[in-house]
C-alpha cells in the first residue's frame, strides 16, 4: 500500500510541477522578443537573431557537438595537467577517453570508469558537468526543431538553435540546478574543492574519503537526464544518495524535465489534446512498466529463497530499487540506485524493453519525445492507410520520404544493438568482460549495448565495460544511437515544415483519440518485441523460467 | 461495353492458364530482384533447394526437407500468380477497351464525295461538313455556312452560339454540337497520339508507375525484411554462444532458421503489393473510369473539396420546358397547343422537351392535329425562329405559328402590324431574370404567351450529393450563368456553394485558393476552358464528351460522362489505401504470433534444467514437434 501512495505521489508531483516547468519553457523558449540571454550570447559572437533551415539547424548541432567532443577529450586525457586535482588522478588513455566522452556529449553517461578514483575535479566540473548541461540543451533543441517543422506551414525556418540551447541552459537548467544543488548540500552532499577526507570507522580504521563537489553535480545529473555519477555507486553511496529525502527528491528529478518537456509540447500545439494523447500513452506505458517490475521484484528467488537483496542498497526497500530501475530507463536518465545485475529477471525485461524501444516513455530531456514522434508518424503512416487516406499529420502528408527516415531512425539503432551483442558474444574480446556464463551473460551484453544506442548510460553492473572492445563498440553504439535518430529527426522537420497543412476533414484520421493511443502503444509495443524478442527470451525471460523451477 | 465485359469472362478461364505460366516465368531473378521481400523469400528458396540436393547426394533426405521446400517454393509461386492473374485481367480490360472505342465520325469532303471516316484519322487541313444535329469532330475554322452551335459543352453557357465563315466568329470547337443549318469546317488541330492509347498502355501495366504510398510501403516493408534478416542471424548467435560457442549448424536448424526467417518476412503484403495496384486501376476501368496514374486513384481518395462544372454535370446542359404562360386574354389550352404546333418537328433538345412537357400536363396530342397540312419551318440563324405553317388541302397557308428569341419575335410581330403586349414582355423579362430562356409564341401576328425553359437538374443528383458530403467532400458548382440563375441551381442541386459567371481563370484561382487554404481538390469538367482548372485540381477528370484538351489535362476520364462517378473514384482509392493498410497490420502483427509458433522450434533444448526443456512454456500452441510448427 504504502509503495502504491508513493509512486501515485510521485507521479502527481512530477505531473503538477512538470505543467508548471513545461508552460514557463513553452513560453520563454519561443519568445521571438530578444532577451537578456540572447544579447549575452550575442555578445560572445554568436549569432542568436538569424533563422535557421533544417540544414543549418543540423549543422550547428554537430558542430556544436563537435566542439564538446574535442573540448572534453582534450580534458580528460590531460587532466593530470591541469588545476584542481588534488588527488593526482593520471591523464586517461585514449579509447577509455574517447568512451567518456561520447557518453557525456551524447547524453548518456555511460561509465567506464569509477567516478571517484578516475577523474580529477576539473575533469568533472569543467569536463563533464559541463556536457551535463548542454547535452541536455541540445536534446531539447532538437525536440523544438521537430514540434516545429510541425507547426509551420510551407516554410522553411526550424528556429534558431544557439537561442534554444542557450536559453534552455540558462533560463531552466541553471536555476533549477542551483536550487536543487543548495538542496542537496543542506541534505548531506559533500560540495567541496578538497579531494579527500579522513574518517574513522567503527573499527578504529582511518579511511581516506574521495570527495569534491558532489552536489553540484548531482542537481544536473539528475535534471539533465545524465545520470552520471561522482561515485562509481552512483546513487547507491551515501554522498550521492544521503538521505530517504534525497532519494524520493532524485526520483521526482528524474521524471521532471522529461515531463516538463510534453507539457511544453502541450503548450505549443494549437490543439493540446494531441499532446494529452501523448502523454498518456507515456503515461501508461510507465504505470505498466513498473507495475510488471514490481510484480518481478516481489518474487522470491529461488536460488537464494529470499527477495532479490544480494547487489541492492539495504537503504532502500526493494521496491525503490526496482522503481528507480524502470524509471531511469524509461526516461533515459541511467542513474542507479541499485545494481541491476541484482534485479529480478523481469525487473531486468522491462529495463531492458524500456531502453530497447528508444526510451520514448518521457525519455531523455527533449530526446524522449522526439522519439516518441518517430513512432507517432509509423502509426500515423500504418493507420492511415487502414482508413483509407493518405496519411497525415497537423495536416502534413507523410510521404515516401518521411516514411524512409522514420524506418531508419526507428529500425537501425535496434539492428545496430543486436549485431554489436551478436559480436561481443561471439568474441574472446566480447566475451572476457562477462562475469557471468550463459543466460545472465547474454542480458549483461544486451543490457550494456541497449544501454548505450538508448543513450541510457545505466550500466548493469557485472560487465568490466573498461576494454578496448567495449570502449569501441559502446562507443559507437551511443554516437548511433543518438545521432541516427537527431538526423532523421531534423530531416523530417524540415520536410514536413515546408509542406502545407491540410486541412482536417470528416475523413481525416484524428490523433488525438483514445482509438489511436492504444493504436501507437502496439505499435510501439510490436516494433519492440518484432527486433528483440528473440534476445529477450534467450536472456532475461530464460532466466525468469530457470528462477521459478 | 456490356459487349466487352462477356468478352473479358468468356477469358477467364484462359487467363488463368496463362497466369500460372507467368508465374513460373516470374521466377527469373530478374524479375524477382524488383520486390526486395519476396526477393529473400526466393533466396530462401534456393538455399533450401540446395541443402535438400546436398542431402540427396547424402541420402539424408528426409521428408521435413523437401516439405520446407516445397512450401517455400509455392510461397514465391503464390506471390507470383497474385501479380499475373492482376496483369492478365489489365491486359483482357485494355483489350476489350481497345476493341470498344468508337470515335466520332466525321463527314469529310473530299471534292464532290463525302466519306465518312473516325475523328481520330482526321489529319490538318481536311474539310469536314456538320450538319444538323452533328457533333463537331476537331477544332478548326469554319469555310462555308452559318449556323448555331451548342457550345454548352465546352464553355458552359446554356445558349447556343452563330458560327459563321469569316470574321471573328468562325472558330468551331470539337465536341460542340450543329443545331441548325450547316457548315463546313476546315480541321485546324490534328489528333496527336490518340489519348487513349496511352490510356490503354497504362493499364496494360507495362508503364505502370508506383504511387506514393506504394513505395512509402515499400521501403517499411524493405527495412522490416532486413530486421528480420538481422534477428534470424543474430539469434543463431546468441545460440551459439548460449550452446557453448561451436559454430556449428546442421541442415534441420539451417532449415528451421530460413523458415523463420520468411514467415517473419511481410510475405503476405509484400507478395500482393503490386498485385493490389493493379486490381485498383482495373477496378476503376470496370466502373467505365480510364485513370492516367494509380497516384490520381489514391490521391481521389484524399479530395475534400469537388468542384463541378454545371452544365453537363448537375444539369442536362439543354434546356428543357418548365412552364408556359399565357398573354392576357388567351386561354392556357391555346398556348399550349400553338406551342405545341410550333415545336411538333423540332428536332433540337429544346422543341423535343416542349412537345413532352406538353403532352404530359395537356394532353395535347398528334392526333388532334391534321398531319398533312402542316409544314414545319426548322430554325435559322437568320430569323432566330422556327415554328409551322397551316396549310389547306390546296396548299394554302391558313396560319402560322412561330416561336423564337424575345427580342426577334417583337421585331417580327411589328414587322406584321400585330401588337406585342407588355405582358408578354414582362413574362419574357422576369424568366430571363431566373436565368431561364424565354420563348414567345405567336400565332399570325398575334402573341399568345411565352415558354419558359429551364435548365433542369439531373435526377438523383442531390442524394449524390448528400452522400458526398456525408464522406466529407464539399461541392462546389462552377457555373458561366449570372449569380441569381446559379443561386437557384445551387439551391437546387443541394451544392454547399456556387461560383456564378466563372471564366477560366476563375475557376482557377478559385482551386488554387482552396488547396492554399490545405484543401485537397477535385475537378469535374468536360469543357476546353475546364483545362487550366483539369490540371491545376490535385485530380482532375473529364467526361469523354468533353474536349480532347480537357482530356490531356485531367488526369482521369470517365467513359460514361457521368459526374458522380466520382463517388465510385473516391471509393476505389480509398480501398486501394486500405487494402494495403490492412494487409500491412496484419503482416506485422501476425509476425508476434509466428515468433510464438517457430521460435520454440528452434530453441528446443537450449535451457534444460533437471531434464525440463524450460523455453518450452512459449510454445503455447502446443505443437509437438518443431517440424510441425512450421
Amino acid at each position: 500500500m504504502g509503495d502504491v501512495i508513493l509512486v501515485i505521489t510521485l507521479l502527481l508531483i512530477c505531473l503538477g510541477l512538470g505543467a508548471v516547468i513545461g508552460k514557463y519553457m513553452a513560453r520563454s523558449l519561443n519568445d521571438e522578443k530578444i532577451c537578456l540571454t540572447d544579447r549575452f550570447i550575442c555578445r560572445m559572437g554568436i549569432d542568436t537573431k538569424s533563422q535557421m533551415n533544417w540544414k543549418e539547424y543540423l549543422l550547428s548541432t554537430l558542430v556544436f557537438t563537435a566542439f564538446g567532443f574535442i573540448f572534453l577529450q582534450a580534458v580528460i586525457m590531460c587532466q593530470a595537467w591541469l588545476p584542481l586535482n588534488p588527488n593526482h588522478r593520471p591523464n586517461l588513455p585514449f579509447l577509455m577517453a574517447f568512451n567518456i566522452t561520447t557518453s557525456f556529449v551524447t547524453n548518456t553517461n555511460w561509465q567506464n570508469y569509477a567516478g571517484e578514483s578516475t577523474m580529477g575535479l576539473f575533469s568533472q566540473m569543467v569536463g563533464l558537468t559541463v556536457q551535463n548541461f548542454l547535452s541536455a540543451a541540445v536534446g531539447v533543441a532538437v525536440l523544438l526543431a521537430f514540434v516545429r517543422g510541425l507547426l509551420i506551414k510551407e516554410s522553411i525556418t526550424l528556429g534558431n538553435f544557439w537561442k534554444d540551447v542557450s536559453r534552455f541552459t540558462i533560463k531552466i537548467l541553471l536555476p533549477l540546478s542551483i536550487l536543487f544543488a543548495i538542496f542537496f548540500i543542506q541534505q548531506g552532499m559533500p560540495q567541496t574543492f578538497k579531494g579527500t577526507i579522513t574518517a574513522t570507522t567503527l573499527e578504529g580504521k582511518a579511511v581516506k574519503i574521495p570527495v569534491g563537489p558532489v552536489a553540484s553535480q548531482m542537481a544536473i545529473k539528475m535534471i539533465g537526464g545524465n545520470g552520471g555519477g561522482f561515485y562509481n555507486g552512483n546513487a547507491t553511496h551515501p554522498f550521492e544518495n544521503p538521505t530517504p529525502i534525497s532519494n524520493f527528491i532524485q526520483l521526482i528529478l528524474i521524471l521532471l524535465l522529461p515531463v516538463s518537456c510534453v507539457f511544453m509540447l502541450i503548450f505549443m500545439l494549437p490543439n493540446r489534446k494531441e499532446g494529452y494523447m501523448i502523454l498518456s500513452v507515456m503515461g501508461v506505458m510507465l504505470l505498466v512498466g513498473i507495475g510488471i517490475s514490481y510484480w518481478g521484484q516481489s518474487q522470491i528467488n529461488s536460488i537464494t529463497q529470499m527477495k532479490f537483496l544480494e547487489g541492492t542498497e539495504s537503504r532502500f526497500s526493494t521496491f525503490e530499487c526496482s522503481l528507480w530501475s524502470v524509471l531511469t530507463t524509461a526516461v533515459a536518465n541511467g542513474s542507479v540506485n541499485c545494481m541491476h545485475s541484482s534485479l529480478s529477471p523481469l525487473s531486468q525485461l522491462v529495463a531492458l524493453f524500456n531502453m530497447m524501444t528508444g526510451e520514448v516513455i518521457f525519455g531523455g530531456v527533449g530526446s524522449g519525445l522526439y522519439g516518441m514522434f518517430l513512432y507517432v508518424l509509423l502509426t500515423v503512416f500504418l493507420a492511415g492507410l487502414m482508413v483509407g487516406r493518405t496519411p497525415e499529420y497537423f495536416g502534413k502528408k507523410i510521404e515516401t520520404k518521411e516514411v524512409y527516415w522514420v524506418g531508419i531512425a526507428l529500425l537501425f539503432p535496434g539492428l545496430l544493438n543486436l549485431v554489436f551483442s551478436a559480436i561481443a558474444l561471439n568474441t574472446s574480446s566480447g566475451l572476457s568482460s562477462i562475469s557471468h556464463s550463459g543466460e545472465h551473460g547474454l542480458s549483461e551484453v544486451l543490457y550494456a549495448f541497449s544501454s548505450s544506442f538508448g543513450n541510457n548510460g545505466s550500466a548493469f553492473a557485472g560487465l568490466s565495460a573498461n576494454t578496448d572492445f567495449y570502449n569501441t563498440f559502446t562507443g559507437m553504439g551511443m554516437l548511433f544511437g543518438r545521432f541516427i535518430v537527431i538526423v532523421a529527426c531534423l530531416v523530417i522537420a524540415g520536410r514536413l515544415g515546408v509542406k502545407k497543412a491540410i486541412v482536417a476533414g470528416p475523413g481525416t484520421l484524428k490523433t488525438d483519440t483514445t482509438v489511436f493511443a492504444f493504436l501507437l502503444l502496439g505499435v510501439i509495443i510490436v516494433m519492440g518485441a518484432l527486433t528483440f524478442f528473440p534476445a529477450l527470451v534467450l536472456g532475461p525471460i530464460a532466466e525468469h523460467l530457470i528462477m521459478g523451477q | 461495353m456490356n459487349e466487352a465485359n462477356t468478352d473479358i469472362d468468356f477469358k477467364k478461364g484462359l487467363d488463368f492458364k496463362n497466369a500460372i505460366i507467368d508465374s513460373f516465368f516470374k521466377l527469373s531473378p530478374r524479375t524477382q530482384i524488383k520486390n526486395p521481400v519476396m526477393f529473400v523469400v526466393y533466396l530462401g528458396c534456393l538455399s533450401t533447394t540446395a541443402v535438400c540436393f546436398v542431402s540427396m547426394i547424402n541420402q539424408t533426405l528426409s521428408f521435413f526437407e523437401i516439405q520446407i521446400t516445397a512450401w517455400l517454393w509455392f510461397t514465391v509461386l503464390f506471390a507470383n500468380f497474385a501479380e499475373a492473374i492482376a496483369e492478365r485481367k489489365g491486359k483482357a480490360q485494355a483489350d476489350s477497351l481497345k476493341k470498344s472505342r468508337t470515335g466520332v465520325n466525321a463527314k469529310v469532303v473530299e471534292g464532290k464525295n463525302i466519306r465518312v471516316m473516325s475523328a481520330d484519322d482526321l489529319k490538318k487541313g481536311m474539310i469536314i461538313l456538320c450538319e444538323i444535329g452533328d457533333l463537331i469532330a476537331a477544332d478548326g475554322e469554319v469555310i462555308e455556312g452559318i449556323a448555331s452551335v451548342d457550345e454548352s459543352a465546352i464553355t458552359g453557357e446554356s445558349a447556343p452560339v452563330i458560327r459563321e465563315a469569316g470574321g471573328d466568329r468562325s472558330g468551331v470547337m470539337a465536341g460542340t454540337r450543329v443545331v441548325s443549318d450547316y457548315i463546313k469546317v476546315m480541321v485546324s488541330c490534328e489528333k496527336g497520339e490518340s489519348y487513349l492509347d496511352k490510356m490503354v498502355a497504362l493499364i496494360e501495366g507495362a508503364e505502370r508507375r508506383k504511387t506514393p504510398n506504394e513505395v512509402a510501403l515499400g521501403i517499411l516493408l524493405v527495412f522490416l525484411t532486413v530486421l528480420f534478416i538481422v534477428c534470424v542471424i543474430t539469434l543463431k548467435f546468441f545460440l551459439i554462444y548460449l550452446k557453448g560457442g561451436t559454430a556449428s549448424i546442421d541442415h534441420k536448424e539451417f532449415l528451421i532458421l530460413i523458415s523463420l526467417l520468411v514467415c517473419l518476412a511481410p510475405t503476405t503484403i509484400g507478395g500482393l503489393l503490386s498485385a493490389i495496384g493493379i486490381s485498383g486501376m482495373e477496378r476503376l476501368l470496370k466502373r467505365n473510369v480510364l485513370a492516367k496514374s494509380g497516384k490520381a486513384v489514391e490521391t481521389a481518395g484524399d479530395i475534400d473539396v469537388l468542384l463541378l462544372d454545371k452544365t453537363g454535370t448537375i444539369t442536362y446542359g439543354a434546356r428543357m420546358c418548365y412552364e408556359i404562360i399565357p398573354a392576357q386574354g388567351v386561354s392556357i389550352d391555346d398556348l399550349a397547343r400553338a406551342a405545341f404546333l410550333a415545336s411538333l418537328e423540332d428536332q433540337t433538345p429544346e422543341g423535343k422537351s416542349i412537345v413532352q412537357f406538353l403532352y404530359q400536363k395537356f394532353n395535347v396530342k398528334k392526333d388532334n392535329q391534321k398531319d398533312d397540312t402542316i409544314c414545319f419551318i426548322p430554325f435559322s440563324a437568320e430569323t432566330r425562329m422556327s415554328g409551322a405553317d397551316l396549310m389547306d388541302a390546296s396548299g394554302k397557308i391558313i396560319s402560322s405559328v412561330r416561336k423564337g428569341a424575345s427580342e426577334s419575335m417583337r421585331q417580327f410581330i411589328i414587322s406584321l402590324h400585330g401588337d406585342y403586349p407588355q405582358s408578354v414582355a414582362d413574362a419574357a423579362k422576369m424568366i430571363s431574370q431566373k436565368g431561364g430562356t424565354p420563348l414567345v409564341v405567336s400565332i399570325d401576328e398575334h402573341v399568345l404567351g411565352v415558354i419558359y425553359l429551364k435548365d433542369i437538374i439531373k435526377q438523383g443528383i442531390q442524394e449524390r450529393f448528400a452522400m458526398l458530403r456525408k464522406i466529407g467532400i464539399r461541392t462546389v458548382m462552377v457555373t458561366g450563368d449570372n449569380p441569381l440563375t446559379a443561386a437557384t441551381i445551387a439551391a437546387e442541386a443541394g451544392v454547399d456553394d456556387f461560383i456564378a459567371e466563372a471564366t477560366p481563370h476563375a475557376k482557377l484561382q478559385r482551386i488554387i485558393d482552396e488547396q492554399e487554404s490545405g484543401h485537397m481538390v477535385g475537378m469535374i469538367g468536360d469543357g476546353t476552358n475546364d483545362a487550366p482548372a483539369l490540371a491545376q485540381a490535385d485530380v482532375g477528370i473529364a467526361m469523354n464528351s468533353g474536349t480532347q484538351a480537357a482530356k490531356e489535362a485531367g488526369n482521369m476520364v470517365d467513359l460514361d460522362s457521368d459526374p458522380t462517378k466520382l463517388l465510385d473514384v473516391v471509393e476505389t482509392g480509398k480501398e486501394l489505401l486500405m487494402a494495403r493498410g490492412a494487409l500491412t497490420a496484419f503482416s506485422i502483427a501476425n509476425d508476434i504470433s509466428k515468433y510464438f509458433t517457430i521460435l520454440p522450434a528452434v530453441l528446443v533444448g537450449v535451457v534444460v534444467i533437471n531434464g525440463h526443456d524450460l523455453l518450452s512454456v512459449l510454445n503455447i500452441l502446443k505443437l509437438k514437434t518443431p517440424e510441425s510448427a512450421i
